[in-house]
C-alpha cells in the first residue's frame, strides 16, 4: 500500500488525469466549486427571471424572450407554465446543486485530508466517480430546461398528483422524467461523497490528531455527511415509488383521480404518503446544507477575531443536537395536511427545541467575538453576516414551527422569506465566507479585499431588501407560487412592495458579478499567496502554496494541540500552531 | 482493501500514525455506513408499507390466505414455502460465517467451499422467488370477483362502500363467497345466495395479479409486494453476482497472495445484511 501511494506521487500525469478525471481531492475540490457556482449563478438568474414577473406582472420584457424564446415568454411576458418551471428548477438547483453538493463537495474535500492531515480522502476513485455523479446529474437538470412541455414544474418538492401523472401539467411529462433522474444520480453522489468523508476523518487523522483536536469545519463536514447518510436513502424511497406510480400503474401516492372526465385506475394511495417521505428528507436537508456553513464560520471567526472559538464542546454538542433533532422534525412541513393536532403538538414541541442548540451556537459566535482584535477580511464579514442573517431568520422559524401560528401563514410570502434567510443567506454566506478565506489555499492566489468588502455590503443589504418585506407580504396572506395576485385586489396595496424587492433581487444579481470579477481575475491574476495568510493555527496552512499530490512533501506533521490557540497569555506570538509542543506549563492545563 | 491490521498498518506508513476507530480498515468503514444508508431506504419502503395496511387494515389480506402453494403437492400449504426460502437464506449466511472464519486461517479451499455453499444458496432464493412470483401473478383457479361501485349490506345490517373491492370465492363450488371485511374473530365474512348472485351480476371477475388490481384484495396488496420483494430479490442478486467474482478472486488465488481475506469479509457483511432484512420482510409481509 504504502510504495504504491508514493509511486503516484511521482507520476508525470497527463491533462486528463489532472485536471479532468482527477483523483486528487483539491482539484476535485476545485471542480465542486466552480461547477456549484455555475449552476448557483443559473439558479440565481432564473430567480431574477421570475421575479420581473412577480414585480411588474404582465409588463412586456423584451430580454425574457430574448433570454428564454418565444415558447417560454411571448411578448416579452413569462407564461404561467414557464414561470412554476423557474421557480421549481431554481428551488431544485440552490437547495441541492449550490448547497448541497456545491458546499459539502468543495470544503469537505478541501479540508479534510488537509486539516486532518491526510496524504488524500480514503478513496479518491470513489471520490472522482462522486464530482461525476454529480456532473452528470447537473447535466440532465440543465438538458430537462429544453424539453418540450418544459422542465419539472411542481415545485422543488415535487408533491405528487402533479408528480405521478404525466398528463397533469406540461412539465409533469419528460421534464418530470429528467428531474427525478438527474436526482436519482445526485443521490448516489451524495452518497459515495459522504462516505469517504465519514471514513477519512475517523481513520485517517494524523498522529495527535484526537477527535476533540479536530478543527469545528471538520465536525460540522462530520455530522453532515452522517445525516445525509442517513436521510438520503428515504429521499430515494420516496422518488422510487413515485417512479413506480409515474411508470407502471401502482397506487402508492394515487388514489381516485379524474382526469378530463375519466376516472383513472388508481385505488387507494396517498399523497400524504409522499409528504411524509420526501420531508423526512427534506427537513434535514436544511442543516445538510447549514450545517458546513456554520462550521466554516466557527474557524473563520475564531481566526480573525483572533480569540479561541467561545465553548469547542459546547459546539461539538449542539451540532450533534441539531442533526439529531432534525431528524424528528418533518410535521411541521405538514400542519395543513389534515394532521392530528396532538401530532402536530408532537412536532411543534420537537420544532422548538431547535431554538436551543441554535441559540447555543448564536451565542458562542458572539462571545468569540467579544472584546476580539477583529479582522473585517471579506471572509469574517461573511461570517458575521452568516450570524446576522441566522439570528433573524431563526426569530421567524419559531412562529412557523408553531402550529397554531403556522397555518395562519403557511405557504404564504411568509415562508418564502423565513426559509430564503435562514437557511438560503446563512448557507450562501458561509459558502462565500470560505470561498475568501480558503481561496489563497485553493487557487494559490489572494482575493482583492476592496472588491470582496463591496460584494458583502451590496450583497447584505440587497438580500435584506427582498426577504424582509416578504414577511409583511406573506402576513397579509399573500401565498407564494401564485404566478400573478392581481386576481385578487385584496393584495393590490402590495403592488409597490413587490416592485421593491424584484429592484433588490436585481441589485443582489449584480452585486454577485462583483465576485465573479473577484474570482476569476484573482485565480488567474491575484499576488502571490503566503503560506498562512491568516496567521491561522491549523494543519492546511503547514502545506505548501503550489498543491502537491500526497499534500506534504515529507512527513505529516504531528499534532499537539486543539486548533484555537489564538492570543494565548505568555505566548510570543498570537497564534500557536497545531504543529507547536505543548510548553510544560501547558501541559498541567490538559489539553 | 486489506485485513484490519494490515490495512491501519499500511495507512499509517503513508498516512503519519492516527488511529482508526476499532482498528477498522476504511473500506469496512465504508461498508458499514453504506448499510447504515441502504437499511433506510428499506425503513421507508416498510414504513409505507405499514402506514397503508394500517390505513386499509379491515380490508387487507392475509398472507396465509394467499401464498398457500407448495411445488409439487396439492392443497393448502399456507406459508411453507416461503418458510423454506428463508431458512435456505439464513442457511446461506451460516456458510458466509464459515467462509469469513476460513479466511481468518487462510484456508483458500475452506473459503472457496463455503462461498460456493452461499452463492448456490442465494441462487436457490432467487429462483425460488421466481417460482413465488410466477404463481402470485398466475393466480388462483376459481379467481376473485371484483364488487361493483356502490353500498353492500352485510350480513349484520351494517353497510359498507364496494368500490374496487376483490371478494374471494370460498369454495369449489363457486356458491359462497368470502367478502374482504373480516370480522372481529379476524375471519373473512362469508356470504351466499341471493347476495353471491347480486356481487356476480355487477362484478368483474379477476384473475391473478398485476399492479393494477389483484385477486387476492386491495391493490395496494400487490404493489407492496411486487416492490419490496422485488427491491429485496435485487439486493439479493446483486449480492449473488458480489459474490461470485470474490469467489472467482478466491480461486485464482488473489487474496491468499495478498495475505488475508477481508473482501470476502466485506461481501460477507453485505450478504448478512440482505439476509437480515429479509427477515424484516418476511416478518412485516407473511407472519405479522
Amino acid at each position: 500500500m504504502s510504495t504504491t501511494h508514493e509511486e503516484h506521487s511521482h507520476h508525470e500525469q497527463s491533462f486528463i488525469t489532472k485536471y479532468v478525471f482527477s483523483q486528487d481531492h483539491k482539484m476535485i475540490a476545485k471542480q465542486f466549486l466552480i461547477t456549484g457556482f455555475l449552476m448557483g449563478f443559473i439558479g440565481m438568474m432564473m430567480s431574477v427571471l421570475f421575479r420581473l414577473q412577480l414585480g411588474w406582472p404582465g409588463e412586456s420584457f423584451p430580454i425574457l424572450t430574448f433570454l428564454l424564446g418565444e415558447n417560454w415568454a411571448p411578448d416579452g411576458v413569462l407564461t404561467p407554465d414557464k414561470y412554476l418551471a423557474l421557480v421549481t428548477i431554481h428551488g431544485t438547483i440552490m437547495v441541492f446543486f449550490l448547497l448541497t453538493a456545491g458546499l459539502s463537495g468543495t470544503f469537505s474535500n478541501l479540508l479534510i485530508p488537509l486539516q486532518l492531515g491526510a496524504r488524500d480522502m480514503a478513496s479518491g476513485f470513489l471520490n472522482m466517480l462522486s464530482y461525476w455523479f454529480f456532473f452528470l446529474s447537473s447535466i440532465i437538470m440543465l438538458i430537462s430546461l429544453g424539453v418540450e412541455g418544459g422542465p419539472a414544474s411542481a415545485g422543488w418538492t415535487i408533491y405528487p398528483p402533479l408528480s405521478a401523472l404525466p398528463q397533469a401539467i406540461p412539465g409533469s411529462g419528460l421534464g418530470m422524467t429528467l428531474w427525478l433522474v438527474s436526482m436519482a444520480i445526485f443521490i448516489v453522489s451524495s452518497l459515495l461523497g459522504s462516505l469517504n468523508y465519514i471514513v477519512t476523518i475517523l481513520n485517517l487523522r494524523t498522529k495527535g490528531m484526537k477527535m476533540t483536536r479536530m478543527p469545528l469545519t471538520i465536525w460540522a463536514f462530520l455530522i453532515t455527511a452522517i445525516l445525509g447518510v442517513l436521510t438520503f436513502p428515504v429521499l430515494l424511497s420516496a422518488a422510487l415509488l413515485l417512479i413506480f406510480d409515474r411508470s407502471f400503474e401502482t397506487s402508492f401516492y394515487l388514489s381516485d383521480i379524474v382526469v378530463a372526465g375519466t376516472a383513472l385506475d388508481f385505488n387507494g394511495g396517498s399523497p400524504i404518503l409522499f409528504e411524509h417521505l420526501f420531508w423526512f428528507l427534506g427537513h434535514p436537508e436544511v442543516y445538510i446544507v447549514l450545517l458546513p456553513s456554520l462550521g466554516l464560520t466557527s474557524e473563520i471567526i475564531s481566526v480573525n477575531a483572533r480569540k479561541p472559538i467561545f465553548g469547542y464542546r459546547a459546539m461539538i454538542g449542539s451540532m450533534l443536537t441539531i442533526a439529531f433533532i432534525s431528524i424528528i422534525v418533518w410535521g411541521h412541513h405538514m400542519f395543513v395536511t389534515g394532521m392530528n393536532p396532538f401530532l402536530g403538538a408532537v412536532f411543534t414541541f420537537t420544532t422548538l427545541l431547535v431554538a436551543i442548540p441554535s441559540a447555543v451556537k448564536v451565542f458562542n459566535y458572539l462571545t468569540t467575538l467579544w472584546k476580539g482584535n477583529i479582522r473585517f477580511t471579506p471572509a469574517m464579514l461573511f461570517a458575521v453576516g452568516l450570524i446576522s442573517t441566522f439570528i433573524s431568520g431563526g426569530l421567524t422559524g419559531l412562529i412557523l414551527g408553531d402550529s397554531a401560528l403556522d397555518i395562519n401563514v403557511h405557504d404564504t410570502y411568509f415562508v418564502v422569506g423565513h426559509f430564503h434567510i435562514v437557511m438560503g443567506l446563512s448557507a450562501v454566506f458561509g459558502m462565500y465566507a470560505g470561498a475568501y478565506h480558503w481561496f489563497p489555499k485553493l487557487f494559490g492566489r489572494m482575493m482583492n479585499h476592496n472588491l470582496g468588502k463591496a460584494h458583502f455590503w451590496l450583497t447584505i443589504t440587497s438580500v435584506y431588501g427582498v426577504f424582509l418585506p416578504m414577511h409583511f407580504i406573506g402576513l397579509a396572506g399573500v401565498p407564494r407560487r401564485y404566478y400573478s395576485n392581481s386576481a385578487f385586489p385584496l393584495f393590490d396595496s402590495f403592488i409597490d412592495l413587490n416592485e421593491i424587492v424584484s429592484a433588490f433581487a436585481i441589485l443582489a444579481a449584480f452585486a454577485q458579478v462583483l465576485f465573479f470579477i473577484n474570482f476569476v481575475y484573482s485565480a488567474l491574476r491575484g499576488p502571490k499567496a503566503t503560506q498562512n495568510p491568516w496567521d491561522s493555527n491549523t494543519l492546511e496552512w503547514t502545506t505548501p502554496v503550489e498543491h502537491i499530490h500526497g499534500n506534504w512533501p515529507g512527513e505529516i506533521p504531528a499534532v499537539h494541540r486543539w486548533p484555537y490557540d489564538y492570543s494565548k497569555p505568555g505566548a510570543a506570538s498570537d497564534f500557536i500552531p497545531q504543529t507547536v509542543p505543548l510548553s510544560e506549563y501547558e501541559k498541567d492545563e490538559g489539553h | 482493501m486489506s485485513a484490519n491490521t494490515h490495512a491501519v498498518d499500511a495507512k499509517t506508513a503513508w498516512g503519519g500514525g492516527g488511529k482508526a476507530p476499532f482498528g477498522m480498515s476504511y473500506g469496512k468503514m465504508m461498508m458499514w455506513f453504506f448499510l447504515v444508508s441502504d437499511a433506510l431506504t428499506f425503513a421507508g419502503f416498510l414504513a409505507s408499507y405499514g402506514f397503508m395496511r394500517h390505513r386499509f387494515y379491515d380490508i387487507w389480506p392475509s398472507a396465509e390466505n394467499v401464498f398457500t402453494h407448495f411445488p409439487f403437492m396439492h392443497g393448502d400449504h399456507p406459508l411453507i414455502y416461503v418458510a423454506l426460502m428463508t431458512f435456505i437464506l439464513i442457511m446461506s449466511s451460516v456458510t458466509m460465517v464459515l467462509a469469513v472464519e476460513a479466511g481468518h486461517r487462510m484456508d483458500k479451499k475452506g473459503v472457496s467451499f463455503w462461498m460456493g455453499m452461499t452463492i448456490i444458496g442465494g441462487l436457490i432464493f432467487v429462483g425460488s422467488q421466481a417460482w413465488e412470483w410466477y404463481h402470485f401473478i398466475h393466480g388462483t383457479e376459481w379467481g376473485a370477483i371484483e364488487m361493483g361501485v356502490g353500498n353492500f349490506t352485510m350480513p349484520d345490517g351494517s353497510v359498507k362502500q364496494t368500490s374496487g373491492l376483490m371478494a374471494r370465492w370460498a369454495n369449489e363450488t363457486k356458491d359462497i363467497l368470502a367478502l374482504p371485511w373480516k370480522d372481529l374473530s379476524g375471519e373473512y365474512i362469508k356470504v351466499s345466495g341471493t347476495q353471491v348472485a347480486e356481487i356476480v351480476n355487477n362484478g368483474k371477475e379477476v384473475f391473478g395479479a398485476n399492479m393494477v388490481r389483484n385477486e387476492y384484495g386491495h391493490p395496494l396488496f400487490a404493489n407492496f409486494f411486487f416492490f419490496i420483494t422485488g427491491f429485496h430479490g435485487t439486493h439479493v442478486f446483486s449480492g449473488v453476482v458480489l459474490n461470485f467474482i470474490i469467489f472467482l478472486n478466491v480461486l485464482k488465488g488473489t487474496y491468499q497472495k495478498r495475505g488475508h481475506y477481508e473482501m470476502v469479509e466485506k461481501v460477507g457483511l453485505y450478504w448478512h445484511f440482505v439476509d437480515l432484512v429479509w427477515v424484516f420482510v418476511f416478518t412485516f409481509f407473511y407472519l405479522v
